[in-house]
């Protein structure tokens, strides 16, 4: 079998034995509507995700969007609130300041030879701090089209809906796939996970992917914060505060490697299902603090980077003797 | 237009110059279609930079390219394979993490629709591999395969890439002898095909393997281009190393084969990849010599005796008991010194005055929580300047500032101040000035006479036939000739180099 699916098939059998026991204790989590409701909670979670995978992939890492979802939130509920601009058109205008900033950002690590960590962290306060500039407030969005958007879900047999937001999460991680296991910008995205000098040797085009990369990660923080304002029908400048760490936790559970070069955007999918379980769980249970869904996402990672590395030194073992 | 001329690339004239040295001067180099074409030197002889100037790494400052008639300047190594020159070196470069299909197709997958038709990219990497006589599943990621695999897909994609001309740079430094047999038959196809091939490796068997013709280059000279059929290997030898083959005799009188029982004991002691297992017995006060090519070994042998390199096979005894060199601490500490080769990257701490690259040994022996007092460090400082001879205004000068040859010495005082029983000097006069050179053959002198065995390894066969009692040679990786007495002179020296049978005769 092929090494490289190792660690993705390693947190599927993670998710489903945790999944099952769970189930063996509350049997109503295998209702459809825990499922329907998994999917709709960790939407926006979700969909920032995919656009971590891309930059960690790629070897760099993206910490600016907690707040760029929260500036996107704030920004939506600013504008509809002040002007008569319809949702759509602030979809639209929201996005593009989004995906500006991220390529912005990527031109920065590319041209003035930055490491991503530094850039990002800059970027993080920045659109922290925009955000804080647009206003202090929760805002509430009170526009119709809201409602009407909330009322377009896909009803399962057994009462699970899965919602217009649960529904995009799962088309932008079918998009993620495709981008990065069928396009010339996927693989260019693994080759500079690989080595940036090797691939500029091999005739990759450096900068440009680069700038795509983090231009996508601005594009989909932009994406999860409409989804979040949606799923709130709210604005707040302090919202989704660390949420660039649980989709690092998400990519990296997932079975993509912290260093780059390996890994799946399916597996963040299943990070991040795992994380939306031990939640689930844990408010089933009731009587267990909310922490203890970061002491076990904290276990999880320290697993994971265990198995990737004995994954690593096995696989140097067989290459010696093969 | 029909090419008249068999020759597909032609160098003429290349003149490269970098700050304060000529890399190349008016270097000539012509390759024909259908030939494999061995490039020869020394370290620092311009081979590398004649590849980089004609693969466009680097800007030449004079001279002109003609590739298949045309001139041709690349500026790049992407441009120079659009134009048919594709290189693959030594430490394989490409994508580990790749499947070995994307690292033949990056850039240039079949796509439908915008997207890669991962079944034909497939189909066609399994298909161009089939070519080279190899059959691996083609989606695994390359870096499961071994660094042989690694190499035929490189050269694979650059073939594929280029077309008219491959260049190989050391492609068989890390191979085993079967991996080399199986490359050799690669090359062989490609070379039947009609591609002209440059061969740049350090191994002469290899050269006299494959290759029709040989360039050698000397200090960004060029000695000569000659058919390898008529160039008998001690010619060949000579041209590389530039020695007018008069015969010096022993000098010294001092070199009579010590004759003290064995001090330190090496048996069958080596590490496979390295070094092949060798058997070397030092006598106290004894100057035992290693020559041989670049890459035959020479600094292996050095660094393994040290520990740099953990022996697996052999042991090593110290006045008949086992001794610990598993680590160049554990060396230290059974009384090794070492002076490496390259001062720059290995040997001084550019930065620190000259007192602390002499105190550094010492200082690391006693272990940091015993720190040697400023009165010591000063007075350790002030005698090795003045011992050797060190040229400098004051102790606390940064040691990057003195000249090279007196770098060499405040290395050699660094080891001298931990007492050393065993020394090793690797090139102890490399690049420094004629007077510097005489002061450390005197010091090596000396050194033996007080009793301290040491290992010198050096290309300079006059310098070592003056002050060796004992010579080993060296040739692909393996010890191969041992010469006391009488037997050390350049000749003898370049006779066992060259692989001739018989010592004396020549030819």
């Amino acid at each position: 079998m092929n090494q490289k699916y190792l660690p993705l098939i390693a947190t599927i059998i993670i998710f489903v034995v945790s999944y099952a026991a769970c189930a063996a204790q509350y049997p109503n989590i295998l209702s459809t509507r825990v499922i329907g409701n998994l999917l709709t909670d960790n939407a926006f979670l979700g969909i920032a995700a995919v656009g971590m995978t891309f930059v960690i992939l790629s070897g760099g890492i993206d910490l600016s969007i907690g707040s760029v979802i929260a500036f996107t939130g704030i920004f939506l509920a600013v504008i509809l609130q002040n002007t008569g601009i319809h949702p759509l058109a602030a979809f639209v205008l929201v996005l593009i300041i989004t995906t500006l900033f991220g390529a912005i950002m990527g031109a920065i690590i590319h041209y003035l030879e930055m490491p991503a960590f530094i850039v990002t962290l800059a970027g993080m306060f920045l659109a922290r701090g925009m955000a804080f500039v647009l206003s202090i407030d929760s805002i509430p969005i009170k526009h119709p089209f809201y409602a009407t958007m909330k009322t377009f879900y896909y009803k399962l047999p057994g009462g699970g809906r899965i919602t217009l937001i649960g529904g995009l999460m799962l088309l932008v991680f079918a998009a993620g796939i495709l981008i990065a296991q069928r396009t010339r910008f996927g693989t260019n995205v693994y080759a500079l996970g690989g080595g940036p000098q090797t691939s500029a040797l091999m005739g990759v085009p450096v900068g440009r992917t680069t700038i795509m990369i983090y231009g996508l990660s601005g594009f989909l923080a932009g994406l999860s914060g409409i989804v979040y304002s949606l799923y709130t029908s709210a604005g707040y400048s302090l919202a989704t505060v660390g949420v660039e760490l649980d989709a690092i936790a998400a990519v990296v559970i997932g079975g993509t490697l912290l260093t780059g070069g390996a890994g799946f955007v399916g597996g963040t999918l299943v990070g991040v299902l795992i994380q939306g379980l031990i939640q689930t769980y844990i408010t089933f249970d009731g009587s267990l603090s909310s922490w203890w869904t970061k002491i076990l996402i904290g276990a999880l990672l320290f697993a994971f980077i265990l198995m990737q590395k004995a994954i690593l030194f096995l696989s140097r073992q067989n290459r010696k003797y093969s | 237009m029909q090419n008249t001329s068999n020759d597909i690339l032609v160098a003429a004239g290349i003149v490269k110059t970098f700050p304060g040295a000529i890399a190349l001067n008016r270097v000539d180099f012509s390759l024909r279609r259908g030939e494999v074409h061995a490039l020869l030197g020394e370290n620092g002889a311009g081979k590398s930079t004649l590849i980089k100037c004609m693969t466009g790494a680097y800007r030449r400052d004079a001279g002109t390219l003609t590739l298949d008639g045309d001139e041709i300047d690349p500026r790049d190594t992407l441009d120079a394979q659009k134009l048919g020159i594709g290189t693959v070196y030594q430490e394989v470069n490409l994508l580990g993490n790749l499947s070995v299909a994307e690292n033949l197709f990056l850039g240039r997958q079949p796509r439908r629709f915008g997207l890669i038709q991962t079944g034909e990219m497939k189909k066609r990497a399994t298909a161009l591999l089939a070519q080279y006589g190899i059959d691996i599943n083609v989606s695994s990621a390359l870096e499961s395969y071994s660094v042989a695999i690694q190499q035929v897909v490189a050269i694979a994609r650059a073939v594929d890439l280029s077309g008219k001309v491959l260049i190989l740079d050391e492609p068989t430094a890390s191979l085993d002898a079967q991996e080399v047999e199986m490359l050799f038959g690669i090359v062989r196809d490609l070379k039947a095909k009609g591609l002209g091939i440059v061969f740049i490796t350090h191994f002469l068997e290899q050269v006299y393997d494959l290759s029709d013709r040989i360039t050698v280059l000397r200090n960004g000279q060029l000695v000569g281009t000659r058919d390898t059929a008529s160039l008998p290997r001690r010619e060949l030898v000579t041209m590389m190393l530039g020695h007018e083959l008069q015969s010096v005799e022993k000098a010294v009188a001092a070199a009579e084969t010590a004759s003290g029982p064995v001090h330190f004991r090496f048996s069958n002691y080596g590490k496979s990849g390295k070094i092949k297992p060798f058997d070397l017995d030092v006598r106290k006060g004894e100057v035992v010599g290693i020559a041989g090519l670049l890459g035959s070994g020479r600094t292996e042998t050095a660094e393994l005796m040290f520990g740099v390199h953990k022996a697996d096979s052999g042991s090593a005894d110290i006045a008949g008991k086992p001794a610990n060199l598993s680590s160049p601490r554990a060396a230290i500490a059974e009384g090794f010194g070492f002076c490496p080769e390259d001062r720059k990257l290995d040997g001084i701490i550019g930065e620190l005055s000259v007192r602390e690259n002499i105190v550094l040994a010492l200082q690391a022996r006693r272990g940091w929580a015993r720190p040697l007092s400023d009165f010591e460090q000063n007075a350790l400082a002030d005698r090795y300047i003045k011992a050797l001879d060190i040229r400098t205004s004051d102790r606390e000068k940064p040691i990057r500032l003195l000249s090279g040859g007196n770098q060499q010495k405040a290395i050699l005082a660094r080891w001298l101040a931990t007492n050393p029983q065993f020394l090793i000097l690797d090139e102890p006069t490399r690049g420094i000035d004629v007077g510097a050179h005489a002061e450390i053959i005197r010091l090596i002198g000396e050194l033996c006479a007080q009793g301290m065995s040491l290992i010198v390894i050096s290309s300079e066969l006059e310098e070592l036939v003056a002050y060796s009692s004992r010579i080993i040679v060296l040739r692909d990786r393996a010890h191969v000739a041992e010469l006391t007495g009488s037997e050390i002179t350049t000749e003898h020296i370049v006779n066992a180099i060259a692989g001739a049978t018989s010592l004396g005769g020549v030819q």
